[in-house]
Parts: structure tokens; sequence; C-alpha cells
């Protein structure tokens, strides 16, 4: 079902594989359904998806917490199935920071250090390095509870690469910082695991955070991986109507194929207006499909459409002014939820509500896709 | 906790009247235990206040009811006896009821509920009826009437001080914590040790110290199972009453009162300390 993602990387290092996966925590259900995937070395993968979608259970079996119902899970080559948790040297960072309360900052960063029994000198010397790359280097004597979310966060972080791991995992690690703090985490986050060259695989549910760290993303739901594919070809080539519906915000429009030529295909909507399209997974003559189309991709300006596209007539409900964009929703085809977005430019023009005006796009940006089941 | 300005004149008196009545009933409770102290210095061998301690004549107290109980052999060896068992099975109890507890916390253990009925018996049935089962089991087996026997049957009797007590700490025990040793490649023991046990160690030690007390103010059980030569405080005090009526009573009622009063401040400042660590309460 991952057209582009699947094939794109696998150039030979399978630094991660999960082949075959299954897990079921009850014995009849399963979490996850024959999950296969495989990580190169020094990859920002992220596993998206809406909670009770498996991606959490995946991250939890790779840690070995764990354990697969049947399958296999591969580090370097090796099957690490039954190899406990302490035994994998896989760093962690946990939603709630997960530090010691009992120790102080540096305590928590040599606690790894302890384990692997590294020398006292050498130990200090890596845990002031851990703390520098975090930027909370004057934070050493303090304790977890005197610290912001923000700080607690970073330390956990820092904690989480002083032993040098390969591979680190974080489970939604920035889900209960706000907002302004968040971004910055995700750009901080990034760019310590480039400059490190380690193997990152997070978790989250928040789209933008999947779309602005990573180097692939894995679509999780209902156990399975939806799409498998860069940020940029995730949001502008969904594979699925799951997925388009999930990444970013998005133009629904039910209706039947009418006609398939390559590349393109006429849609009949539900309306009755006929419209081009892309087809995605439609493969015949009279599927029923869901269009899809960005809100930003909707064109109000006849001049760059192309020659004999289709237009549709839409009447303007609203006009929301958010400052940097301007957001218009739309009555089109009988759906009244059609937004379009565009640009706060001086020559823009604001829609007033009740005006009529004619909306069209470029095929490509128009896609086809199975319409989920129940209509 | 002042009154509001609208507040009727029934809230007044009731307001008052509250204060009064809550005072009355902590008075209920602290006097008889109170009273001890005082009536221990007396100088006569009565168990009343005399004149001249009500005149605070200097010559009204003494301290030689705390001369008897320290030196009279009478007393001096079920001391002794006391603090031989009382640490014993104190530690006994915290073992066995630390371990039951972090066992019973874990979330795929099946029969929880009957499992923890079953540890915690020894406190909800009747003393009496313990001791008396205690007596017949432990004489089939020969060890009624030793000093394992003792250790052993109030063991049981303050286990379940520590279950309760360290099952309360763990509720608030992130397990995540124990994910994320392992995570940093700790094994069970260390994990255990450095992460789990520091953490829980308040519950640990309020549990030791109630398994200590119990032990400690045990008479029933003692009577049944103890040797004559295992005579405990508790047991002495018992005969003491019926038998001699001397106020050397009094001064072991204060030195076990004054006892208890430090390992229950102890507590309470251990389990601030504890929530200071775990950022519960601000500094």
């Amino acid at each position: 079902m991952a057209e582009e993602g699947l094939m794109t990387k696998t150039d030979g290092d399978e630094f991660v594989v999960f082949d075959g996966v299954q897990k079921s925590y009850d014995g009849t259900t399963l979490v996850v359904k024959d999950l296969n995937l495989s990580v190169p070395k020094g990859e920002f993968l992220t596993m998206l998806g809406p909670s009770g979608s498996g991606k959490t259970t995946c991250l939890m079996m790779l840690a070995g917490f764990e354990t697969a119902t049947s399958g296999e899970i591969r580090l370097q080559g090796r099957n690490i199935n039954t190899v406990p948790p302490h035994k994998r040297g896989i760093g962690m960072v946990f939603q709630n920071y997960a530090l010691f309360p009992h120790m102080s900052v540096a305590e928590n960063l040599a606690f790894p250090l302890e384990v692997r029994k590294i020398g006292k000198s050498e130990r200090e010397q890596k845990v002031r390095r851990a703390l520098e790359m975090v930027q909370m280097g004057d934070f050493g004597g303090r304790r977890p509870a005197q610290l912001s979310g923000g700080q607690q966060q970073r330390i956990a972080l820092a904690r989480a690469l002083v032993f040098e791991p390969e591979l680190v995992l974080m489970d939604e690690p920035l889900g209960a910082l706000d907002k302004q703090l968040r971004e910055q985490m995700q750009f901080e986050i990034t760019r310590i695991a480039h400059d490190l060259g380690i193997t990152v695989v997070y978790v989250t549910h928040d789209q933008t955070e999947a779309l602005t760290m990573s180097d692939r993303v894995a679509v999780f739901n209902d156990g399975r991986i939806q799409q498998l594919a860069t940020p940029s070809d995730l949001y502008e080539h969904p594979a699925n109507s799951f997925v388009a519906q999930f990444i970013g915000e998005n133009n629904r429009l039910m209706g039947t194929v009418t006609r398939i030529q390559g590349d393109a295909c006429i849609v009949r909507l539900d309306s009755g207006d006929e419209i081009d399209a892309k087809p995605v997974n439609v493969i015949r003559v009279g599927d029923r499909t869901q269009i899809s189309i960005r809100p930003e991709r909707v064109e109000t300006n006849k001049d760059r459409l192309r020659d004999g596209a289709h237009t549709l007539q839409a009447e303007v409900l609203e006009f929301i002014y958010m400052g940097d964009i301007f957001r218009t929703r739309l009555r089109v085809a009988g759906h009244d939820d059609f937004i379009i977005k565009t640009r706060n430019a001086p020559d823009q023009i604001r829609h007033q509500p009740g005006s009529m005006i004619d909306i069209g796009w470029l095929p490509d940006d128009c896609r086809a896709l199975d319409a989920p089941q129940g209509t | 906790m002042s009154l509001p300005v609208y507040a009727t004149p029934l809230q007044r008196i009731w307001h008052v009247a509250f204060r009064v009545l809550c005072g009355l009933i902590f008075f209920f409770l602290v006097a008889p235990i109170l009273i001890i102290i005082p009536l221990s210095f007396n100088a006569q061998d009565f168990f009343t206040f005399t004149p001249e301690m009500l005149r605070l004549d200097p010559a009204g107290f003494s301290l030689k009811h705390y001369d008897d109980f320290f030196n009279n052999p009478d007393w001096r060896l079920p001391l002794l006896n006391s603090l031989a068992i009382a640490p014993v099975a104190m530690l006994i109890s915290v073992g066995l009821g630390t371990l039951a507890a972090i066992g019973l916390s874990q979330s795929h253990v099946p029969f929880k509920g009957a499992i923890m009925a079953i540890l915690i018996s020894p406190m909800i049935v009747p003393l009496v009826i313990s001791a008396a089962g205690m007596y017949f089991f432990y004489s089939r087996i020969g060890l009624q009437g030793t000093y394992w026997g003792v250790v052993l049957a109030h063991a049981a009797l303050g286990t379940p001080f520590v279950i309760i007590t360290v099952t309360a700490t763990l509720v608030g025990f992130d397990q995540s914590l124990t994910r994320a040793a392992a995570s940093l490649g700790a094994g069970p023991l260390r994990t255990f040790f450095k992460v789990q046990m520091p953490l829980i160690l308040p519950g640990v030690v309020a549990g030791g110290l109630f398994a200590f007390i119990t032990s400690f103010d045990e008479v029933v059980v003692v009577i049944f199972l103890g040797a004559p030569g295992d005579k405990t405080l508790p047991w002495q005090m018992f005969t003491g009453l019926r038998e001699q009526i001397s106020p050397t009573i009094l001064a072991a009622a204060t030195v076990l009162v004054t006892v208890s009063a430090l390992l229950l401040i102890t507590l309470e400042i251990l389990r601030r300390r504890s929530e200071r660590l775990r950022g519960l309460s601000p500094n």
C-alpha cells in the first residue's frame, strides 16, 4: 500500500528490522498486525498515528518492555527477541521524563555510566559534555523536582545519550510541553540527532512534529503501517484516504470514477459535477472515491488554471482573518466544510460571505483515493 | 479557618462549639497517657498525686521508679528480652512485607485481592484467636516456648503493617522509572536497590516502625507462646499490675510512650523528606 515509501530507502544497511511482527495482549485481537519495517543507520524515523494505532506497542517491543507475539525484531542483523531490555543498549526518552527523583541531575546522568563501570574522571567528563550538549551545563547539582518541564526533558534527553547508544527511542517526549517550547525542542532534538549520527525511532501523535523532525514517517492506523514515506511525499502524495485525512488539513469530496486514462481520471461528484483528478488507489470505472485536495492548493484565479480545466461553483460561507493567511469556508458540491487558504498578500481578494466564486485546481493536486467504509 | 463575615449567629455558635467538642475528644484520648508521666516521678509508692507533688515541692518527686525499672532484674530482664525479640521480628516483617507488596503491585499477578486478604488477616483476626491457633500449631512443630517461636509470631503480626505502608508508597511509584533504569543498562537487582528501594524507603521504614511497636507492646501472643525465661516488657507490666502494683510500671510506661513518640516523629520527618524529594511539596 505504500507505493513510494517501502522502495526508496532499503539501500542495504538494515540497522533496525521488524520482520513480520505481530502483537496481541489478550491472545485474540492483534494490536500490531504483520509489521515489516527496516530503518537504516542514522535515520530519524517517526511512528505517527492516533492513540491505539499500535505505534507505542512497536516502540515498546523494540525497547524490550513488550515481547512480540510472533515475528522477529533485529538490531544490526541480530535477533533481539530474547534479549532483556537492560542488555539491548538502546537509549530511551520517556513521555513523563522518568528522571530518578532521589538523584541529582548529574547522578541521573552518571547512572548508565556507573552501570557500565566507567571510571570516575571519565564519567564526570562525559556527564559534563552531555549536559553542555543540551545547554544545561550549570544544572548538574539540581534535583529533577527543581527543574521546569522543558529542562527536565533536556536532562532526560542527555541521560538517554550520555552512554553513547547508537539507537535512541523517544516516546512522545514533547507531549507535556507548551507549544513554543515544543517547537524549540523539535529543532534541538533533530540537530543533536544529526550531529551525533544516531538512529532515532520517535513516536508521536502530533503530525507537525512528525513532518518537521523526520527523515521518514511511518503512519500507523489499526495496527498497520498505512504509509511509510518522507514528510513531503506523505503530505503531497498521501497513499490512501486515512493518510490524507490524518496528515494536515484536507478537503474531502465524495464521488464515483467515470473514466480512467493513464495518469488522469474523471470523477462525477455526488452533486453531479465532473472534475479532473489523479487516480491513486482507485482501479475501475464505477469505483466510489474520496477526492482529497489540500486547502492551499485550491485556485480561485481562473487565469492560473490550465485551459479546459474543470471548475466548480462555490458559495463563500465564512471568511476568517488569521494574520499570515486567510481561511475561507465554502460550500462546494453540497459540502459546506470546504476550506481554502490564501496568503495574506496586498493583492489578495478577501471573499465576502454570500458571494459566488469559481474554484479549480491542478489535476495533480486533486487525488482520487479509496472511499472509507460506510460512505 | 476564620468565619466568613456573612455567618449567621447559629453558625457562630456552632463554630465555637465545634472547637470545644474537638478539644474534649482530644483530651479524652491523650489525658490517660499524659497523666502517667508526672505520676512516674512520684517519691511515694502510690498511684495518686501526693500533697507534696501538688505543691510542686521537690521532695515529692524522685527518679526511684526509673532506678527500679532499669536496675531491678524483674524489669531489666523483660526489657532486654523485648529488645532481643522486637528488632528481629521487625527485620523479618520488613523483608517479607516489602517483597510481598512489590510482588502484589505487579500487574500480571493473579488473585491479588485474595492473596492480600490472607496476608493482612493477622491484623483483622482477634489476637486471642491468632494466639491460640499459633499455640497449637507451634506446639506441634516444637516452636512453642522458644525465642524463635515468639519472633516468628510477632513477625507474622507485623508483616501486614509493612505490606500496607509499602503498598501505599508503591501507588505513587512511577513504574516508568524501572523501565528507564533498564533502558540505561541496569539489571533487575541494581534497579531494585538503586531506584525502587530509595523511593519506597519511607513506606518501608514506616512499616518497620509499626512492626517494631507491634512486637514491642504485644502481650497476648507472648503469654501463649513465650517461655517463662522469655518474659517481655508488656508481659511483665501485665503481671506487675495484677500481682505487685508497683509504680515502676509508670516509669516503664513513660519510657515506652517516649520511645513511641520519638519513633513517630522520626517517621513524620522521613515522610516530609521523601515528599520533598519526589517534588510533591515545595522546598
